[in-house]
């Protein structure tokens, strides 16, 4: 298991696991990951991966295991993490009936971020446009790229990545890319089911299958074969 | 806390002022509610404590039409995840939902009052106006309370519009007990008599007990 | 986690106490004056109402103590105490109005606060497991009821208060006993008929308790034995069925 460098890791995860009922979605995972790095998880459909990463969130507790995300023991410091970290889930967590703008100026509210970032970034992404119209009016696209500027708004140094391009053209992809890129900075847990892009983005490879650990390494030892099995 | 809360709240507002989902029924309910009462009873006018009887059922079973809506869109569209990873006192939505809902209860009732007035209530208006402004907030107040702690607890359910009114309804009794005896001696036939302080306390009580203690567990069914 | 303990001295001391206070009340007691022997059902139907009452404040009690701790065994004694208080609460409204019909003539009375009081706590707390059923996940289930639990615990005294402010000044109370003072001999058999009730609540509520405690071990046991394939999947339930997840 690789260890973290540097005074805090974003993330470090000592056999944690997580049930629903009798259901375990996740069962022994482990790993570190330094601060500004990017990890990429595989697994397919069910194998925990969007678990993992609500615990990430602090959205779930751990229900076995230690698991430190930013510095602070989760359950009982989550609290300190929060605000710290970003979430680009399977939903948008954006109000379909207010505006792509009134949703970042409510986000922006409950952050404590003035509401001028908001509107800049709407800028950023080529929303300016649209950003009057209603979130149920917007195109899955636009709508990915108002949830991207929902989950940076606040300057995270934790980045939670569920399949960020899906339903981007490549112009959005683009826009987006110094937002949530490894260039932006933050540290990056990123889902992904294309293998070779995911890859190429990451410094370190986690996969699942059924809940468990089965693939853990630095990406360039990891190859893409040993990856596609765990579709298999 | 109150940035939060002011937040939350103009969110919720704003919602209501697009959609249209609460208010607008709550409202025609009552109204039709009257309209049915005028003829299941076979009575065009009503005083007393009938009326008062009249007027808090219908403006009970308007709020709990109200109380099943007030989660929904953050349980459908994701506003709990949101909420949750902000850096904020999570106490601050049970507040917020609150306060919205008393607000949804005080438009609601800024038109069916003055319904109830005009069609049933054989006294009229009258000088019955500060005293039972003092009962619809008392009253509201709990109403709003016992409306988020069991909108809340109703909000995973797939059978939420059945057990929101069926948990709702008895937690409210003693909020129709009070209000309805308090307003009663005001729609009194023979001119309004003076308003009971005792259920004004009982009232206050009731809202004092229960609003302490939402506040003090609503944060457990925010959690996980 | 036992919950077993003192099962047979419990049993038998409800056993002891209830077949006393019947003795008492068919031999001892004496014959209200306006009701004459119907009267009697009060030594049934008030100590069942006193102990329904207690269960669901206790079922409140032990609700906070799960909150605060976290430990499911707290959920599930609340869960067992408002279980068998709603099935009290049933018999509180049947006695009741078994003893409105006996000596009033009527099925229901609305004049008797206890009655109505306990028609509005029957009303919410029929709630309870159809709540915890609606969800699934166990560990949100408990956190749901325990909230729903304290609610309802601090809603009975208030109801009953209410209640009993809006009837007494209409009417009398219609099935009380002789103007409300009570004669040595009936307070001895009141007490007796009530300290019975009591036990046979705190005796039946741990035979629930040791019966559900003893099939989580047996699942438990089962899973260590035969793995997961062994076990057939628990279906949903309004019960705890587990103390760990």
């Amino acid at each position: 298991m690789a260890t973290a460098t540097g005074p805090e890791a974003a993330v470090a995860l000592a056999g944690v696991g997580r049930a629903y009922g009798e259901r375990v979605a996740l069962r022994d995972v482990s790993f570190a990951l330094p601060s500004g790095a990017t990890l990429a998880v595989f697994g397919a459909n069910g194998a925990g991966k969007t678990t993992l990463l609500r615990i990430l969130a602090t959205l779930l507790r751990p229900h076995a295991g230690r698991a430190a995300v930013l510095g602070a023991e989760l359950p009982r410091e989550g609290w300190r993490a929060r605000g710290r970290i970003g979430l680009l889930g399977h939903e948008p967590l954006l109000y379909r009936d207010l505006t792509a703008r009134e949703n970042l100026r409510y986000h922006a509210r409950l952050h404590g971020v003035p509401l001028a970032a908001a509107d800049a970034l709407l800028e950023r992404v080529g929303l300016a446009a649209r950003a009057d119209d209603l979130v149920r009016t917007l195109s899955r696209g636009m709508a990915q790229r108002a949830a991207i500027c929902r989950a940076v708004l606040h300057g995270p140094d934790l980045l939670l990545l569920d399949e960020p391009l899906a339903n981007l053209d490549p112009g959005g992809a683009l826009a987006v890319a110094p937002l949530i890129g490894r260039q932006a900075g933050p540290a990056r847990v990123l889902i992904s089911h294309d293998v070779e892009q995911g890859l190429a983005d990451a410094d370190w490879v986690l996969g699942l299958r059924a809940g468990r650990q089965v693939l853990w390494g630095s990406a360039v030892e990891v190859g893409v074969a040993d990856v596609r099995g765990l579709y298999a | 806390m109150r940035r939060t809360v002011g937040a939350l709240m103009r969110k919720d507002l704003r919602l209501e002022l697009r959609s249209f989902e609460s208010v607008p029924a709550m409202l025609m309910f009552s109204v039709s509610a009257f309209v049915l009462f005028r003829f299941g009873l076979d009575r065009d006018a009503l005083a007393g404590d009938l009326a008062a009887g009249v007027l808090w059922v219908t403006l009970l079973l308007a709020a709990v039409l109200g109380m099943s809506r007030l989660f929904v869109t953050e349980q459908e569209q994701g506003g709990f995840d949101g909420f949750l990873m902000a850096p904020v006192d999570r106490t601050a939505m049970f507040l917020a939902k609150a306060s919205v809902l008393f607000c949804f209860l005080v438009a609601a009732e800024l038109v069916a009052v003055p319904a109830f007035v005009l069609l049933l209530l054989e006294p009229g208006w009258g000088q019955i106006l500060p005293e039972l402004l003092a009962v619809l907030v008392l009253a509201d107040l709990g109403i709003a309370v016992i409306g988020t702690l069991v909108g809340a607890l109703g909000v995973q359910t797939r059978a939420r519009e059945l057990i929101v009114p069926l948990m709702a309804l008895p937690l409210l009794i003693p909020v129709a007990i009070g209000a309805a005896e308090a307003t009663a001696p005001l729609f009194a036939a023979g001119g309004a008599g003076p308003l009971p302080g005792r259920w004004l306390a009982v009232l206050a009580l009731y809202d004092a007990v229960f609003g302490l203690l939402a506040f003090a567990v609503f944060d457990f069914l925010l959690e996980d | 986690m036992t919950f077993g303990r003192g099962l047979r001295p419990l049993s038998i001391a409800s056993t002891v106490l209830l077949c006393g206070a019947f003795a008492l009340v068919f031999f001892y007691a004496p014959n209200d004056a306006d009701q004459g022997f119907v009267q009697k059902i009060f030594y049934l139907h008030v100590p069942m109402a006193i102990v329904a009452l207690g269960g669901f404040v206790a079922g409140g009690i032990y609700a906070i103590r799960f909150l605060r701790s976290g430990d499911r065994a707290h959920d599930l004694r609340s869960y067992v105490a408002i279980h068998m208080s709603l099935i009290l609460a049933v018999g509180v409204l049947i006695t009741g109005s078994l003893w409105a019909r006996a000596s009033w003539g009527h099925w229901w009375v609305w004049d008797e606060p206890t009655l109505v009081s306990f028609l509005i706590v029957f009303l919410l707390y029929a709630c309870y497991q159809p709540l915890r059923f609606s969800i699934d996940d166990p560990e949100r289930q408990a956190r749901y009821a325990a909230v729903f639990a304290i609610v309802g615990g601090a809603f009975v005294p208030l109801n009953f208060m209410a209640v009993r402010m809006a009837e007494s000044l209409a009417h009398p109370r219609v099935l009380s006993t002789t103007g409300g003072t009570m004669p040595g001999s009936m307070r001895l058999t009141f007490l007796l008929a009530l300290a019975g009730m009591a036990c046979l609540f705190v005796t039946l509520c741990k035979y629930e308790l040791a019966s559900k405690s003893a099939t989580m071990q047996l699942r438990a046991l089962k899973r260590r034995l035969g793995g997961d394939e062994a076990l057939a999947p628990l279906g949903r339930s309004a019960a705890p069925q587990s103390l760990k997840v």
